[in-house]
């Protein structure tokens, strides 16, 4: 790598301001709730729960609407200031479950931030509209009938506007470079990913937390605007179940968390308002409804919860790679989504992820001199992965989010034949694709496999892979669904702008409200649809907001 | 990288094992008495069987990247360690439990013959004993013993890769500077 490069860049930003420490200074309502010493009540117009994609799109658009606005999130308030670019800080800091949550046979990685901002304070900024096949599917099937291309294009619109969302300018870094050079090589098109930046240094840690605040994640963009316009934010709390008073939500009760997010002190912090909204994304929010016991007589809370599995493929390179630097995601290639019908064949989109030690070691397969041999070759490694469009075919009907004793979600995904299918063609794809630019091997992320030295050994050895869990390593960054809208209470939970069939004034805006996987990243389809909800709940409380500009 | 067959991928866990033994790093001198009686750091988690049995889990698991000259790997291995130690006890609760479990099963005498099929305290197993267990593990046709094995894996090699002793090795030359 290029580190005086690097640094140079940087030294543009050595006087690094941080917004949240600038807004507390101002006087923003924020509690800690781990330092409480008494108990806690709220009472607001509006209370959200979660401060991810969903809530921060919520918190900005209800408090512009001069509604009284509270956020709880059951993550830490960290900020510029706290991201330092260690993955051993920022996984336990900022992850769900340290990023080792796990499905519940433990076959998948499930990625998900914990934090102010949510999953985005963490993401990698890749920012996709939602397909338009994707939305056909669910006018069709969903009765979703709002739902298109034409008429969210002004939300979409609005949302890139306020996020900074453009295609990537700069040079993709070798990581992505070698997926644009494989795949042209083989005739397969790649397109410039957007991403939702400012001022980015290209300095690739994203998701440790960006630290010079350049990438607009809702912990620097929509929720300092809901804090400045007096909102109230309590953060290391978490919502643990509604009241339910006949058909409506009477109240919130929630728990403060030490300082580690682990134990619960003994302080009853509860919040009342005129409307509920859960955006505690995708497994948070199933399971916060679930122990809240809400009407549920079609069982169709939590089910249906999709992942995009991946599987990845690693490759050694003859040059230096370094993909620990540069913006993680500016290439990609939807080519082999749409090969087959939507409902068809599992479809695949193909990025790459940022490679860091941490991350790179747990998800290699092999120990000993093996696999120190593999992550000795960092700097040369190429890692692309593939992303499996979930929820489209009928044998593809996601998981289904549970509640353990301690009342602690886990989402049950079993992984099937379908899917299995798919990420086998999705494996040589990506050796195909890896050789073609020059790889000097190539390993399937599998127990089973070891670094292939040519595509024809390659594509003999995959085809005789044991597609099994536990030695595909297989991983998610995309939890949706587990609280499906749609027109009918028979198959969803909510209608399609985000209302509770069955209880009046609760409310979901976030990721879980997809009825099938996007095949897609999935902020921006959030952002969109949640500002459009919002938009909505606040006519709905008698507030005017400025409509998006066409 | 020079290329690997496919035996030689997966039994390479067992033969740096045995090489190691071979080049005189005697596993069993290096730890006379308590192995763990690491007085400088306040465990959180981890029981005094519990770090014999990472410690037993971690020299297997890193053959080849800890240091070979006897201080210097039995400080690595007690770093990575305490690595287990504060990755474990930055799990929920639930979690927690869940790794107790797992290290109960292989701390027990009869479970550990059994299921692990190593005879001897973990102090005393011989480094290719350790990795014969976890190849067994990691291909086992039991997918508990599967998930078992991919615990081990992820907390020591999360342990290991987080700090920066084990960046020389692998040329990541750490964050850049920003500020
Ligand atoms: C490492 C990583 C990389 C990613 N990269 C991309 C990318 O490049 N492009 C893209 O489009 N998407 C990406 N994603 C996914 C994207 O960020 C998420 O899909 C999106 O943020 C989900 O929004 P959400 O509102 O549904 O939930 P989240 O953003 O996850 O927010 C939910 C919030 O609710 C909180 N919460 C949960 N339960 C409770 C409770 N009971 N009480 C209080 N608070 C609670 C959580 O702590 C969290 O802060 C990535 C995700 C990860 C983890
Ligand atoms: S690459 Fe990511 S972390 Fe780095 S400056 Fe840009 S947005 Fe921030």
């Amino acid at each position: 790598m290029d580190a005086d490069r690097i640094s140079r860049s940087a030294d543009r930003f050595v006087t690094i301001s941080d917004p949240i420490v600038a807004g507390i200074e101002r006087g923003w309502i924020v509690h800690d709730a781990s330092k409480l010493d008494r108990d806690l009540h709220v009472e607001a117009d509006v209370a959200i729960v979660g401060t991810g994609a969903g809530g921060g799109v919520a918190a900005e658009i209800l408090s512009m609407a001069g509604l009284r606005i509270v956020m709880i999130e059951e993550g830490p308030l960290q900020s510029s200031t706290d991201f330092h670019m260690l993955e051993r800080e920022a996984y336990p800091n900022l992850y769900q479950e340290s990023a080792a949550r796990k499905t519940k046979d433990k076959a998948i990685t499930i990625l998900q931030g914990r934090t102010v901002g949510g999953s985005t304070t963490v993401n990698w900024t890749s920012s996709f509209r939602t397909p338009p096949a994707t939305l056909a599917f669910w006018r069709d099937r969903y009765g979703l009938t709002e739902y298109s291309p034409e008429l969210l294009a002004p939300w979409f619109e609005r949302m890139e506007r306020r996020l900074d969302i453009t295609p990537w300018q700069v040079v993709p870094n070798e990581n992505n470079a070698i997926l644009q050079r494989g795949a042209s090589g083989l005739g397969i098109p790649t397109a410039v990913v957007s991403r939702n930046v400012k001022g980015c240094a290209n300095l690739g840690y994203c998701g440790m937390g960006c630290p010079i605040n350049a990438k607009q994640s809702m912990l620097v963009t929509t929720i300092p605007a809901a804090l400045d316009r007096g909102a109230v934010l309590v953060h290391h709390a978490r919502a643990e179940r509604f009241s339910l008073q006949r058909d409506e939500i009477s109240g919130l009760v929630c728990s403060a968390l030490d300082a580690r997010d682990q134990t619960t002190l003994p302080y009853a912090i509860t919040v009342s308002a005129k409307a509920y909204v859960a955006a505690a994304g995708a497994i948070g929010t199933p399971a916060l409804l679930l122990r809240s016991r809400l009407p549920d007589p079609q069982r169709r809370l939590g089910a249906r919860t999709f992942l995009h599995p991946v599987v990845l493929s690693a490759a050694a390179m003859p040059k230096a790679v370094d993909a620990f630097a540069g913006a993680p995601q500016s290439i990609y290639s939807d080519h082999f989504l749409y090969a087959n019908r939507i409902d068809g064949p599992a479809g695949y989109k193909l990025e790459v992820p940022p490679v860091h030690p941490l991350l790179m070691a747990v998800t290699m397969p092999g120990f000993g001199v093996g696999g120190a041999q593999l992550i000795g070759e960092l700097r040369r490694l190429q890692v692309i992965l593939a992303l499996m469009r979930d929820g489209f075919h009928d044998d593809s009907q996601g998981g289904t989010v549970e509640l353990k004793r301690d009342s602690a979600p886990v989402l049950d995904y079993p992984i099937t034949d379908y899917l299995w299918e798919g990420m086998r063609r999705a494996f040589l794809t990506m050796a195909e694709i890896q050789f073609a630019a020059g790889a000097k091997s190539v390993l399937p992320v599998h127990e089973s496999a070891w670094p292939y030295t040519s595509w024809k050994q390659a594509r003999a050895q995959i085809a005789a892979l044991p597609m099994e869990i536990l030695l595909a390593r297989v991983v998610s960054a995309h939890v949706m669904g587990g609280c499906a809208m749609g027109a009918a209470g028979r198959d969803s939970v909510v209608d399609g702008n985000g209302r509770h069939h069955l209880v009046d004034n609760l409310y979901v805006f976030d990721g879980s409200v997809f009825p099938t996987s996007l095949g897609t990243n999935p902020q921006l389809s959030i952002y969109a649809i949640a500002a459009r909800m919002a938009t909505r709940l606040a006519q709905t409380l008698g507030r005017t907001t400025r409509p998006p500009k066409v | 990288m020079r290329p690997f067959t496919r035996g030689e991928f997966i039994q390479t866990g067992l033969a740096g094992i045995t090489l190691l033994a071979l080049a005189g790093c005697m596993r069993s001198n290096t730890y006379a008495g308590s192995p763990f009686d690491d007085n400088g750091y306040r465990y959180r988690v981890l029981s005094g069987g519990d770090r014999e049995l990472i410690a037993a889990v971690a020299g297997a698991m890193l053959a080849g990247v800890l240091p070979s000259e006897p201080i210097a790997y039995r400080a690595a291995l007690v770093q990575a360690v305490r690595g287990v130690d504060v990755a474990v006890s930055g799990l929920p609760p639930g979690v927690v439990d869940e790794v107790r479990q797992l290290f109960g099963l292989l701390e027990f005498p009869p479970t550990r013959g059994f299921a692990a099929g190593v005879w001897s305290s973990w102090t005393n197993a011989s480094g290719s004993q350790v990795a014969s267990f976890l190849l067994r593990w990691r291909f086992s046709g039991v997918t508990l013993f599967r998930s078992g094995y991919q615990a081990l894996h992820q907390l020591v090699m999360a342990a290991w890769y987080g700090g920066p002793a084990s960046w020389t090795r692998i040329g990541y030359p750490g964050p850049p500077i920003v500020s």
